[in-house]
């Protein structure tokens, strides 16, 4: 767990519920980001991730709860918050009859950034995100992996403490897909950045920390590494044994890596449930004891395991 | 003020390097010219605007909210509306830095006519009171229908929508006074509709006869409809 200093706490939110109508998008979500963490978050399609992202950046205030971002109300003290946020939206929207350069102005004067460092800027942010050649194209004439760099040019042109992007990488062919992350890296050496992602890997290079989320709520948060382990893991599982239950359960206890196992009758056959220890895949070890102590195995599943089913629904692997 | 000022220039910019614009400048003068010529080709001309005043108030009803409709509509359509509000910008500053552009662009628009004023002094003598009456009163009342068109815009994310909503309200202000006939002869109900409609208050600009009552409801309607898109641009907070 990250520590509850509030001094080194970039963004605290908690009790955070936004509804669509009746329909809650996220509902009691609690997080906070250290400064110049990065942190992810990871959940399917329509997990709440963008309502997330918009309540972070100021453009909708939260149904109930509250979030500070540098002890500043995003709600009360909006305008302060947004002067810290570089904000990415999924869908990147730019607009398409300006050039590159003319956007990047307007933006930064939208910013209120002085005059002479919105020149200064603009030529720097170009170089970072490669836009050098493009400088003075028409956005609408660029390709989506192009403006995606706009997008992120526009997000850091007034050297926000707090980035905010939102699936980054979503819909850019796959070498952008690479730069895209390197430069998300680099970002991240200096500034806070939360960024959503439905992509395990992404994140996992990408992030310190990943927060889970599905159907509006957060379901684990861990550390990339941390997270890969229990994704290979399966803590609860539910095994059917034929055998006498007065050794089958106490020889299942006695395994190593066994937290806890129960017993119950259900139609006449034997359900074992089987608690692991954290991280570890015991149906190995628990097949060869049942047939070891001579007696049978007759069926053998993890269950409850609403992480294991939410990874399922990601995209946990490329195809490059 | 520097971000109103910063919207401003940017939509002012897309006005005129827009064909849209262009189209709608163009039909303006068009018709506008037609109301100005018919009124001197008649056997005892007049040397006189009130005909062109009064055509232009009404082609105002159809081509001001084109040129509005865009405003907001478009970026709640791309997104861009996204990126606008969670810059340190205040609602109030996108909405009137827009309602500003197109005012610039309405004057870029009215501001060639002033070629019939100049027509008119060179080939006879006209009253000089009525003229800039009229033009003030015009000015007053295409500020009044961008509003109505900004106001639409705000609404809704499509811009034939927006455009067609807002030629709606303004033709039913435009001829309240029509509908002032239904009902007992000065009596309350008549007298509130006409006051209401845009129609009565331009009469006496036209005449040359500034009232402070006319440039207060023309103020005031534009005031009224700006607010509101404030508000309603805002909504989106409680929605």
């Amino acid at each position: 767990m990250v520590k509850q200093d509030s001094k080194s706490m970039m963004i605290q939110a908690s009790g955070l519920t936004h509804y669509y109508g009746p329909y809650a998008a996220i509902e009691d979500v609690n997080f906070n980001v250290e400064r110049g963490e990065v942190l992810g978050f990871l959940g399917p399609n329509g997990a709440g991730k963008t309502t997330t992202m918009r309540i972070l950046t100021g453009y909708m205030p939260p149904t109930r709860g509250k979030v500070t971002l540098d002890d500043y109300d995003i709600v009360e003290q909006s305008l302060e918050v947004r002067r810290k946020v570089g904000y990415l939206p999924e869908t990147v929207p730019l607009y398409t009859d300006m050039s590159v350069s003319t956007y990047l102005k307007y933006m930064g004067t939208l910013r209120q950034m002085p005059p002479k460092n919105i020149k200064r800027r603009i030529s720097e942010v170009i170089d970072v995100c490669r836009l050098g050649d493009y400088r003075s194209s028409q956005i609408g004439k660029l390709s989506k992996g192009f403006r995606q760099r706009v997008g992120i040019a526009q997000a850091i042109l007034h050297e926000p403490e707090v980035l905010v992007l939102d699936e980054p990488t979503i819909g850019i062919d796959p070498i952008q897909v690479v730069e895209t992350r390197r430069l998300i890296q680099d970002l991240g050496k200096e500034q806070t950045v939360v960024l959503s992602s439905h992509i395990l890997p992404e994140v996992s290079m990408i992030c310190d920390r990943v927060l889970i989320i599905n159907e509006g709520k957060i379901v684990a948060e861990d550390t990339p590494s941390n997270l890969a382990e229990r994704l290979q893991g399966s803590e609860q599982m539910e095994v059917e044994i034929g055998g006498p239950v007065s050794q089958v359960l106490p020889a299942l206890r006695a395994m190593p890596g066994v937290a806890n196992a129960s017993h119950r009758t259900i139609q006449g056959n034997e359900i074992y449930t089987i608690q692991a220890t954290e991280g570890k895949d015991l149906r190995d070890e628990i097949s060869r004891a049942v047939i070891g102590g001579g007696w049978s195995l007759l069926s053998m599943h993890t269950m409850g395991m609403s992480l294991e089913e939410i990874f399922l629904r990601l995209t946990t692997h490329e195809e490059l | 003020m520097r971000t109103v000022q910063a919207v401003a220039w940017k939509e002012i910019q897309i006005y005129f390097s827009s064909p849209t614009a262009y189209i709608v400048a163009m039909i303006f003068l068009a018709l506008a010219s037609f109301f100005f010529v018919r009124d001197l080709s008649n056997p005892f001309p007049q040397a006189s605007m009130s005909s062109f005043f009064q055509g232009a108030t009404i082609i105002l009803i159809l081509l001001a909210p084109t040129l509005t409709m865009r405003l907001l509509a478009e970026e709640q359509k791309l997104g861009t509306i996204e990126l606008l509000l969670t810059s340190p910008v205040r609602d109030w500053e996108v909405v009137v830095g827009k309602y500003l552009a197109s005012l610039v662009f309405l004057m870029g628009t009215i501001i060639p006519t002033v070629y019939y004023v100049i027509l008119l002094a060179i080939f006879a003598d006209p009253d000089p009171g009525p003229i800039w009456a009229g033009y003030l009163g015009l000015v007053l009342y295409g500020a009044a229908a961008l509003s109505v068109g900004l106001l639409t815009s705000t609404l809704t994310n499509n811009q034939i929508i927006a455009a067609v909503v807002a030629m709606g309200i303004l033709l039913m202000l435009f001829f309240a006074n029509l509908a002032a006939n239904i009902f007992e002869p000065s009596g309350l109900a008549a007298t509130i509709i006409t006051e209401v409609g845009m129609h009565s208050h331009f009469e006496d600009f036209e005449r040359g006869v500034i009232d402070t009552k006319n440039i207060a409801y023309y103020l005031l309607v534009t005031t009224f409809f700006i607010f509101v898109s404030i508000r309603a641009l805002e909504s989106r907070r409680w929605r």
